[in-house]
């Protein structure tokens, strides 16, 4: 274990310094669906019933579920297509293995360089969030780390799973499991909408720990069961990172 | 004199290897080499496609771990102090690796970075090497856009970003043109000229006699020959080749008694018969008066390509 990996984060910051424009949509995804669904929806769905919380407006209700799915997205797609990518043609990472880094560097400063990027798209949502009054405490501070977070268990497990990638046909199984992930993770009804029986599937689904830890922060309604959220998601990235090292030293170094 | 005095000025090989294996599953890739190379010296691994040349560079180069054996590289152990002997390496590898979303630049910049130094050094070092293999006027275009040798120069430079003790090159110009293959040797040839270390696979003959002062000759995993290009050329052919075409396949056939007569060492291929002589000369009147047909026919020195014939009985290119 070095401190080599920022060099691989310094890669990335260098060639995206010329793809500025891809770097900007992933801050413009999350707001528009907030424009559309969170505010245009809500005209018509009015308040949602949080226990603990109360009545609030649907906007209210969605947007902090948007930050938690958004720190998703970008982690999976770095870890993923990106990665994919890096790793079968470019082969951007046999050059970096020809030098004193080793794959647990290429595989942590891959995951420093997603977190990074998620970090401050966190940051910008939750700035817009505010601007249009969808922040009630002053616990949302720590709506960022809870963004990377789910960015650091996201990376770890989409980096693990690309490594038994064989082409980019198989990314369809990554839609398979994300998008259904986003609609039915508590993201736009409670939980208490779903059946008895869904609600204890929706419970363990890793997008769900984030989308609880963030609502709880931005609405300022803090409860110990967070911990268990937390520690779920810290063991998810520690996994995924120790696979995708293992993995990586047989495929890269064989 | 007395004998304290004497300096015995012997730095330790750079590489040694010896019973080197490497398999993978099943299949050997690498079968037991002993190889030792010398600091200062052009080393080379000649021999043909799935031969294990690679396989040998990869475990030298610390991204493959060794089978069965030993290794030591730099004096270290590559299974245990990898990052340490990485970081003195330069290595061009067999299929390029140049970053494809930077600069020409940028490549060499960043791959100064992983090496850990600082950046203004990086950036001297840089504008230095790109002058060097001749891509300043290129600096500030993507890599996509260079042909084949052009990236290979690039990758030579890369690999000098850190100022190696031993430079690796796997086939440096497998798949070039023969006049980019002539820039590149020309590289190769300096670097040589200012003291490096290098070590080179190649199935090219010519690029071994060229570039190399001492080769081992590998064919299915084993070294099956050793010494500089003449010695080997010395011990394992002759003086001189005759190189006989014929108007078709049972011409050749025909004509081999006439040959055999010569007394000489016959290699006979498809396409040609080679005579192993030291009299190609008289060889060939001989023949002429003997009212042999030939097609073409022509007196060479022997090669290494021969040296390969003779040991294997099969050409380095096939
Ligand atoms: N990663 C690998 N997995 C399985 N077999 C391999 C691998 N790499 C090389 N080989 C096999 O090892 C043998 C030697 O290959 P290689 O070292 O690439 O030879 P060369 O570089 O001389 O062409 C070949 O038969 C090749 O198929
Ligand atoms: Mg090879």
């Amino acid at each position: 274990m070095s401190f080599l990996f920022v060099h691989v984060v310094e890669r990335n910051f260098m060639a995206y310094r010329r793809m500025w424009l891809v770097f900007l949509s992933g801050f413009v995804e999350p707001v528009l669906f907030l424009l559309s669904i969170g505010v245009g929806v809500g005209k018509l769905v009015g308040s949602v019933t949080v226990p603990g919380v109360g009545a609030i407006p649907y906007d209210m209700f969605v947007a902090p579920a948007l930050l938690a799915t958004s720190a998703m997205n970008g982690s999976v797609f770095d870890t993923t297509f990106n990665f994919f990518f890096k790793y079968k043609y470019a082969k951007s990472f046999d050059a970096m293995l020809a030098t004193p880094l080793g794959t647990t560097d290429v595989a942590l400063g891959e995951m420093g360089w997603a977190l990074l990027r998620g970090t401050i798209y966190a940051a910008a949502f939750l700035a817009t969030m505010l601007v249009f009054g969808l922040v009630e405490s002053w616990w949302a501070i720590l709506a960022i780390p809870a963004s990377m977070l789910i960015g650091f268990a996201f990376a770890g497990a989409g980096m693990a799973a690309t490594t038994w990638m064989r082409s980019f046909v198989d990314f369809d199984y990554v839609n398979i499991v994300l998008v259904p992930m986003f609609l039915f993770s508590a993201t736009f009804f409670p939980l208490s909408r779903y059946p008895e029986a869904l609600q204890w599937v929706v419970r363990v689904t890793p997008l769900y720990q984030g989308v609880a830890i963030e609502r709880s922060l931005v609405l300022g309604d803090l409860h110990w069961t967070l911990l268990l959220n937390v520690a779920y998601l810290v063991v998810m990235g520690l996994v995924g990172v120790r696979v995708a090292g293992k993995r990586l030293t047989k495929l890269l170094t064989p | 004199m007395p004998v304290a005095c004497t300096f015995v000025t012997t730095a330790p090989p750079l590489i040694v290897a010896r019973g080197l294996e490497k398999r993978f599953g099943a299949s050997v890739a690498v079968d037991g080499i002993d190889v030792h190379v010398e600091a200062g010296e052009a080393f080379g691994f000649l021999g043909p496609n799935g031969a294990g040349k690679t396989s040998t560079m990869r475990m030298i180069g610390c991204v493959s771990p060794r089978s069965g054996g030993e290794l030591s590289v730099l004096g270290f152990d590559p299974a245990t102090d990898g990052p340490q002997i990485r970081a003195r390496l330069g290595v061009v590898p067999q299929e390029d690796t140049l970053d494809l979303e930077l600069t020409v630049r940028e490549n060499v910049l960043i791959y100064g970075r992983y090496f850990d130094l600082p950046r203004a050094a990086i950036r001297t070092r840089a504008d230095e090497l790109l002058e060097f293999v001749q891509l300043t006027d290129r600096s500030n275009d993507r890599v996509d856009n260079l042909s084949g040798g052009m990236k290979r120069r690039l990758t030579i430079a890369r690999a000098l970003v850190n100022r190696p003790d031993l430079v690796l090159l796997d086939e440096p110009t497998t798949g070039l043109d023969p006049q980019a293959r002539h820039l590149v040797w020309d590289r190769l040839y300096r670097l040589k000229r200012q003291g490096a270390t290098l070590v080179l696979t190649t199935h090219y003959m010519d690029e071994a006699e060229q570039l190399c002062d001492r080769l081992v000759i590998m064919d299915a995993g084993r070294i099956v020959a050793e010494g500089s290009p003449r010695q080997l050329i010395e011990k394992h052919a002759t003086r001189e080749v005759v190189e006989l075409r014929f108007r078709s396949e049972s011409v050749q056939h025909a004509a081999l008694p006439r040959l055999h007569a010569i007394g000489a060492r016959i290699e006979e291929l498809a396409d040609r018969v080679l005579l192993y002589t030291n009299t190609g000369e008289a060889d060939v009147e001989r023949l002429q008066a003997d009212g042999l047909e030939t097609e073409t026919l022509l007196i060479r020195r022997a090669s290494l390509e021969d040296v390969f014939l003779t040991l294997t009985g099969r050409t380095l290119e096939e």
